[in-house]
């Protein structure tokens, strides 16, 4: 799950790390408040979607008229921000925050992220910050500094000062900047984030530090236990498909091709995408209907399925195991009929009674192809696709 | 020989009497797994599956000497019975449960290699030794005893891989679960050095998907350290980057984790690859007879 910019800052606040002032305008009607409350000479204006680019994309502006800011509400509030990051439909913009503008002298880099191959939680610091992180690794890799924390997760004196070494911080940055990176770390793992950006962290014309822009993934698996942070999810910048399809337990993702793909398990639901690549087609969406393979499952997965009208023809490839495949394929033909499913359907099943399942689904004389090789399987679907 | 698990395996079951490791414990018990008994809080004393169960671990292990444990415990609880299980020293933890957090699996894994405990999972299918035991949720149908040592990410894709070895007439000397998540307790590189030193292992098949840099690593250490044939597949060529596709660590994030980056390494490191998941049978079979 992702965080807002100004959720993320919030939290910082809430830490002790240093961030602007600001107010939040979620409609018209909360703009003249918010800027006599601030009351500042110029204002940051920055539209609130979980997409980077915004700056590119009109997103951000950098006023000290208030009129400019009420144009600004007004043509975003409600509206979609498209960026490089976005789909063509771009995000629904869900507030504006307004902030007091920063003098900048220095614009620096600094996050944190769960690091896979060294099992632990990675501290990532730049000197050169506001731009593309991976950019700035790939050519300048000796201006990127890394530390990674043992399993206390605690930060060590001599690691916070090869990191402000690296940032070329002075002896009163690296006081601020010491705490700063420590109640990072306590919020990191106090709130089960998987990564934290702070990009630009920047050094202000007084020379202090200040966290300008925040970006947070929340770990999903922990949601249960942070109420705090589920109470910030913001649906409206989630797929509509893929959320409904959470809601009945079944992993959706959305795809621009035309063959559906309902299947059981998530790597073979990647395979099933391949293949069906392989064979010349493109997936319209990945789909994992999970382990518990019923009627109930099948039919909220067809439903999601053909509400894609780009959906030609669907494949759906179930490894039987434990799950007996006629059971499967009972389900497959009522949800078929109880839908009205109009596209043809290719039906791979393996395993359990696949003999019985092959029968079952025959002699539905629905629209329905059988065949149990799964290259055979894929081949029809992308043919009936086209 | 095989790995990790075999008919000397004596193993116990946390969270024995919930309705998934019920379902799947009966099914080991009847492929012969010897499963000693199981533990669930607030029910010590009871008989489940015409076994004790106990009111923790460490009884259990005195009680039955296993030394192996499978967990089917629910996520939010998982920290503490995966640690109830360090602690009681046994050698082997199968972790089948989905969706524990990340952190809890950053303590947890560095505690089991502190102490030299090996951990398969979390987020899993388990380990099956064909015609020996069988400890996790996979169909046990599909499997026959031999030479293929398989090791995947994912589950499903595993049974397809198993099936496509029994019906090269291959079979399997061990095939091993990884999980999907960002931190499992095992590696790639783990499993393959116990298949290189495994007698009965001829050739490796290995199952990877995007997200993260596992299979990269695993290419690094084939290269140095694997004399056996491996046959590799990643699932996920088809994948945009940003998505993630199901399993918690399978996304590509910031340019890496792609799969055509992984079957590069792979090749580079002298592994048979293939493009579609059903042709791993095939490919096997031709790199061990060849």
């Amino acid at each position: 799950m992702n965080l807002h910019e100004y959720q993320a800052k919030f939290l910082f606040k809430d830490y002790g790390l240093p961030v602007s002032k600001s107010q939040l305008i979620f409609q018209l009607s909360d703009i003249d408040r918010a800027i006599s409350v601030l009351n500042v000479d110029s204002y940051v204006v920055k539209a609130q979607v979980h997409a980077g680019g915004r700056g590119k994309a009109g997103g951000v502006i950098l006023t000290k008229k208030k009129e400019e800011i009420r144009d600004f509400c007004q043509k975003w509030l409600g509206a979609n921000l498209i960026t490089y990051q976005t789909d063509k439909k771009g995000q629904p913009v869900s507030c504006v925050l307004l902030e007091e503008c920063t003098d900048i002298k220095t614009e620096l880099y600094l996050g944190l992220v769960i690091d896979r191959s060294s099992k632990s939680i990675a501290v990532i610091a730049s000197p050169d910050g506001g731009v593309d992180i991976e950019s700035v690794a790939e050519n300048n890799p000796e201006k990127i500094f890394k530390v990674f924390l043992d399993s206390s997760n605690k930060i060590k004196d001599k690691e916070i000062q090869k990191l402000s070494d690296g940032l070329e911080l002075n002896k009163s940055q690296n006081i601020e900047f010491s705490s700063l990176i420590k109640n990072l770390i306590k919020l990191f793992v106090d709130k089960d984030f998987s990564l934290i950006e702070i990009n630009p962290l920047v050094i202000d014309i007084s020379g202090r530090l200040n966290c300008l822009d925040g970006k947070i993934n929340v770990d999903s698996n922990a949601l249960y236990r942070q109420e705090e942070i589920n109470g910030m999810r913001d649906e409206s910048q989630e797929d509509a498909l893929e959320l409904d399809a959470s809601k009945w337990g079944l992993n959706y993702v959305t795809l621009d091709g035309t063959v559906g793909c309902m299947v059981n398990g998530a790597g073979l639901a990647m395979g099933t995408m391949d293949i069906i690549k392989l064979s010349g087609g493109f997936p319209a969406n990945f789909l994992d209907v999970g382990g518990a393979v019923n009627k109930e499952s099948v039919t909220e997965a067809f439903k999601i399925i053909v509400s894609d009208s780009k959906v030609k023809s669907i494949l759906i490839n179930i490894f039987g195991g434990i799950v007996r495949c006629d059971v499967v394929a009972e389900g497959i033909v009522s949800a078929m009929q109880d839908i009205g499913i109009q596209v043809p359907v290719v039906v791979r099943l393996k395993g359990n009674n696949s003999d019985i399942a092959k029968n079952i689904l025959e002699e539905s004389r629905l629209n329905i192809f059988s065949e149990t090789d799964l290259t055979l399987a894929a081949k029809k679907a992308v043919d009936l696709s086209k | 020989m095989s790995i990790l698990i075999d008919n000397q395996t004596i193993a116990i079951c946390q969270g024995f009497t919930g309705s998934q490791a019920t379902l799947h414990c009966s099914q080991s018990l009847e492929y012969g797994t010897n499963i000693a008994g199981g533990v669930t809080p607030g029910k010590a004393g009871q008989t489940h599956l015409n076994l004790p169960v106990f009111e923790n671990v460490s009884q259990a292990v005195k009680e039955t000497g296993a030394d192996t444990s499978l967990i089917f415990v629910p996520a939010p609880f998982c920290r503490n019975s995966i640690n109830e299980a360090l602690d009681s020293e046994l050698k082997l933890i199968i972790v089948i449960t989905e969706g524990i957090p990340t952190l809890d699996m950053l303590y947890l894994k560095a505690k089991a290699d502190e102490m030299g405990t090996r951990i398969i999972g979390p987020n899993c299918p388990g380990v099956i030794t064909p015609g020996q035991a069988k400890l996790g949720i996979m169909p046990a149908s599909i499997h026959s005893k031999g030479k293929v040592g398989i090791v995947s990410r994912s589950g499903t894709l595993t049974y397809e891989a198993v099936d496509q070895t029994s019906q090269e007439g291959l079979g399997q000397s061990s095939c091993v679960g990884i999980g999907g998540d960002p931190i499992p307790g095992s590696s790639f590189i783990d499993i393959l050095e116990m298949f290189e030193h495994d007698s009965e292992t001829e050739g490796i098949v290995m199952v990877g998907e995007i997200g993260g840099t596992a299979e990269e690593e695993a290419a690094e250490f084939i290269q140095e350290k694997i004399s056996k044939p491996i046959v590799s597949y990643i699932a996920g060529v088809s994948a945009p980057p940003g998505k993630r596709m199901g399993h918690a660590g399978a996304i590509i994030s910031g340019g890496k984790g792609s799969a055509e980056d992984k079957f590069n390494a792979l090749e580079k490191a002298g592994v048979r690859i293939v493009k579609s998941p059903a042709d791993i049978g095939k490919a096997i079979s031709e790199e061990i007879n060849s």
